[in-house]
């Protein structure tokens, strides 16, 4: 054997009661090298991750580090032996500056000064675009990223973790960050990469490893497969193609005018001059990263914020800005948030009741309510959209994530909407559900109901809208017919610049 | 190093049978007490759980010290269940008798029997104000109705002993701080002759029908209960949380100013410095060991009453104080809540932290504090 791995995992098992998360997983990554690390939403990667950082201890297995059989007890004990990572969620303190937050992190020998002055330098070398003195708050979701993998690269780090990476980002910022990745790899450091995007582990990655509900299902050079080839690897099956017709839109159902909303949040985002329009249908879809108004400008049209000003949101000619969640029910919005559980249902609940929340078919005179039209609908939506659960008596958190999903959107499609607005139909949620739900709103769509989705993930855009608008800072593009559209063009619009594009002023 | 992990999914079973291991520790721990006391624990626990039992009088009595404690909880079960924190039913309970005995003390020789009923609705009309204090503060000015409601209990306290020291100081009552003898008319009438159990046992059983029926079975109490289980889910579904706000607090204070006026006008006769009994703290108890569910409740109001009338028996047979009514009480809450708790969580040891830790980082957020450092077995590698 010439030189020793610099990471080795050998048969690593970890058991949470309900669920084995990983079955005797090894890996090898060679110092040098980028691993790709690839599998569904609760595939078992992150608990992997966890524990080569020590956050989470195995219940058997080794773990070798240079060919030496090491036992990580805390994060503390891998940044030792230099490990860093980047999570997927930030740690970020808002209100401090990028200098303070990556020195909160370090040792205390140093000065804020000499952090900042090394700030400069690592992100000079690798080319990291980050002003050390700007708060938090201030910056861009991507700029925070660049925050925390400044933070990490400080530490100089020989195993470099980052768990999904890309998901905040624009398709030139994954550019950039791969760049940055490929020059850290040149210089020795091993760099074991998160994913479910296969586009870009083939794109990126000299290794991977394939989970499937916590075991290896192979290990591949990425650059020689293809994405069906991973996907079976992934999923068991290769992703079921959806039939797109072309649309034929109808009357404007949605039509949002100047809608404008100061911040409510001092960290949120403040919506302006929203203008678009909805057509009955058409699917029309929203993309952005994530946290550039999407949240905001979907409560005001869900009614969950009704300090919209009137006349700036109208459905079907009728001003609906200051209509409650309920009144615009009635004329037919429908909507599915982002958060499944807390939002779109009440967790301890049964699924039976979880319908009151949006369906009234079953509430009486005098409000008396019947049980047993309650049982029968959620009984249906089961049936139906081929929810996996005990029955209408199951509690919505006893549900996965994509089951608990298909019921929610079963449940406002079987509303029949007129207007149905999506965000993020499919987070988290595994790929033949995904599938599923996305055929269900072209159905919808096909029936004549308006479609409205918000989504991170371009590639589902593409599949499923006929038009794509897209949300930065705040602000709301032209929209553009999907078939007219390149990745890199909505990319560029993602960073709020389209006001070069003449031409496309319609709104 | 003890630590609490959340077990992966609660036993059912468990969660029902908790309130029964917790009332079999509470038993356990109350004969150790009488040992340590040098009573003889048999006699002592006769005195808590079967002299109330025992005869027809018994029960009747039980009867009348458990109405007001299933009447109370019952309104703070759908407090609780809103997630609208109002532990101030004893100040309800008190304005409720004050209002009521204001009412009774109209009614003249030539009254009629049927003047009981607006007595204790003025009883309720006066809870429900009472509460309103605290929805009206909590709605305009965001302030904690845990502190608010707390807080106006004392004020209560305060404001019937001004009546009682002052204005409605019975003229002919020696200077004693009470009332008149409330006139036979306002008297709630008693179910049977001879005993002191009256209507109020009756419009509680009613009452937890009611309950019943609005929690599980219509829109309104739905409404409520998603507005504290998922305030989130209430914003999305657009039920009011304002309109949960006040309808809990209001229903919650009518039902201890029920409690209140069937007590003045009933079993006391008369408004006192002691009318507060303790009732609406009590009630808290009774809610949360009846698992805010309205049948629950009617078991644990009549086990809370047991308490009751063991600590006024161990007073008189066993020589006692009185307040081992307030241990037992004490007790069967903090086994509950420790039953509860670890039938949610279990406990796990962890390796004690090391004194040579090095500097925390900010990404160990995400990692457990507990687990934070240690020492490494095998650095050679490094």
């Amino acid at each position: 054997m010439t030189t020793p791995f610099r990471l080795e995992l050998v048969e690593i098992s970890k058991s949470y009661p309900a669920v084995k998360a990983n079955d005797r997983v090894s890996l090898r990554v060679a110092a040098g090298h980028i691993h790709a690390v690839l599998g569904e939403n609760g595939a078992g990667k992150s608990t992997l991750m966890k524990i080569i950082y020590g956050a989470v201890r195995p219940d058997a297995g080794e773990m070798r580090w240079d060919g030496q059989r090491v036992e990580v007890a805390s994060p503390a004990a891998a940044r030792a032996l230099g490990i860093a990572m980047v999570y997927q969620h930030f740690s970020l303190f808002d209100t401090l500056t990028a200098a303070e937050n990556v020195w909160l992190g370090l040792d205390r020998s140093f000065s804020l000064a000499e952090v900042t002055a090394r700030i400069r330098t690592v992100a000079g070398e690798y080319g990291l675009d980050v002003d050390p003195l700007r708060p938090v708050h201030t910056l861009s979701v991507g700029e925070r990223q660049r925050v925390e993998i400044v933070r990490a690269l400080l530490t100089k780090p020989r195993l470099l973790i980052l768990d999904e990476p890309t998901s905040v980002l624009t398709p030139q910022a994954v550019q950039k960050l791969f760049v940055t990745l490929r020059q850290l790899a040149n210089e020795g450091c091993a760099v074991l990469y998160i994913s479910h995007k296969l586009d870009e582990i083939r794109a990126l990655c000299h290794h991977c490893t394939v989970l499937r509900a916590g075991r290896v299902t192979g290990e591949v050079d990425p650059t020689r497969e293809t994405n069906a080839s991973l996907s079976r690897l992934m999923i068991g099956a290769e992703p079921p193609q959806l039939q797109h017709r072309e649309s034929r839109p109808g009357p404007v159902v949605l039509a949002v005018r100047n809608l404008t909303l100061a911040k409510e949040d001092p960290f949120g985002t403040g919506l302006e001059g929203i203008s678009f329009d909805v057509r009955a249908g058409e699917v029309v879809g929203i993309a952005g990263v994530s946290g550039n108004g999407q949240q905001e400008l979907m409560a005001a049209i869900s009614g969950e914020d009704r300090r919209a000003s009137p006349g700036s949101i109208r459905l079907f000619e009728h001003d609906i800005a200051r209509a409650s969640p309920r009144r615009r029910r009635r004329d037919g919005l429908h909507f599915v948030p982002e958060e499944r559980l807390g939002r779109g249902a009440v967790p301890t609940l049964s699924l039976a009741q979880n319908t009151l929340l949006t369906r009234t078919r079953a509430v009486g005179p005098g409000g008396w309510l019947r049980i047993g039209d309650i049982e029968a609908l959620a009984a249906s939506l089961i049936k139906r959209f081929n929810v996996k659960a005990g029955g209408p008596g199951s509690a919505a958190k006893s549900l996965s994530g994509g089951n608990l999903q298909k019921f929610i959107v079963g449940r406002e499609i079987d509303a029949q909407p007129k207007l149905l607005v999506v965000s993020q139909p499919t987070w988290g949620v595994d790929v033949g559900a995904a599938a599923q739900i996305r055929g269900e709103l072209l159905a919808l769509r096909d029936a004549g109901c308006a479609v409205l989705v918000v989504s991170e993930e371009l590639d589902e855009l593409f599949e499923i809208c006929d038009r794509l608008l897209v949300i930065a800072r705040g602000r709301v593009s032209p929209s553009v017919a999907t078939r007219e559209a390149t990745v890199e063009r909505i990319g560029e619009w993602m960073s709020g610049l389209w006001a070069a594009e003449p031409g496309h002023a319609e709104a | 190093m003890l630590k609490l992990e959340a077990r992966a999914e609660p036993s059912r079973a468990m969660s029902v049978a908790s309130p029964l291991i917790a009332l079999a520790i509470t038993v356990v721990i109350g004969t150790v007490l009488f040992v340590l006391l040098g009573k003889d624990p048999l006699r002592g626990l006769a005195v808590f759980f079967i002299e109330p039992v025992k005869s027809v009088y018994a029960l009747t009595e039980l009867a009348v010290k458990a109405t007001p404690l299933l009447l109370i909880a019952l309104g703070l079960a759908l407090c609780f269940r809103s997630n609208v924190w109002n532990i101030g039913a004893e100040g309800q309970f008190i304005v409720g008798a004050i209002a009521a005995s204001g009412v009774a003390m109209q009614a003249t020789a030539t009254t009629g029997g049927w003047f009981f009923v607006p007595v204790i609705v003025a009883g309720m009309i006066g809870g429900m104000a009472w509460a309103a204090i605290v929805a009206l503060l909590r709605d305009r000015f965001n302030a904690n109705e845990i502190l608010v409601s707390l807080m106006l209990v004392y004020v209560a306290e305060q404001l019937l002993n001004y009546l009682v020291y002052g204005p409605w100081k019975d003229p002919q009552g020696y200077n004693f701080p009470q009332t008149i003898t409330f006139l036979k008319a306002t008297q709630v009438p008693k179910l049977f002759a001879g005993y002191r159990v009256n209507v109020g046992a009756v419009i509680a059983l009613f009452s937890v029908a009611a309950f019943w029926l609005l929690l599980f079975r219509t829109y309104a109490g739905f409404q409520l209960q998603v507005g504290g289980l998922a305030p989130a889910a209430a914003r999305y579904a657009g039920f009011s949380s304002r309109k949960a706000l006040w309808s809990a607090l209001l229903l919650s204070g009518g039902m201890a100013g029920l409690a209140g006026g069937l007590e003045a006008a009933g079993p006391l006769g008369q408004l006192t410095p002691h009318v507060p009994a303790g009732y609406g703290f009590a009630a808290i108890i009774v809610a949360f060991v009846g698992r805010l569910h309205p049948i629950g409740i009617v078991f644990s109001a009549i086990l809370m009453s047991m308490f009751y009338i063991g600590g006024e028996l161990a007073q008189s047979r066993l020589g006692l104080p009185k307040s081992l009514t307030g241990v037992f009480q004490g007790l069967l809450l903090f086994t509950l809540l420790a039953c509860d708790t670890l039938i949610a969580y279990r406990i796990r040891r962890q390796a004690p932290r090391s004194t040579t830790a090095p500097p925390p980082a900010l990404d160990d957020a995400t990692a457990s504090p507990v687990v934070a450092s240690a020492a490494l077995p095998a650095r050679e590698g490094t």
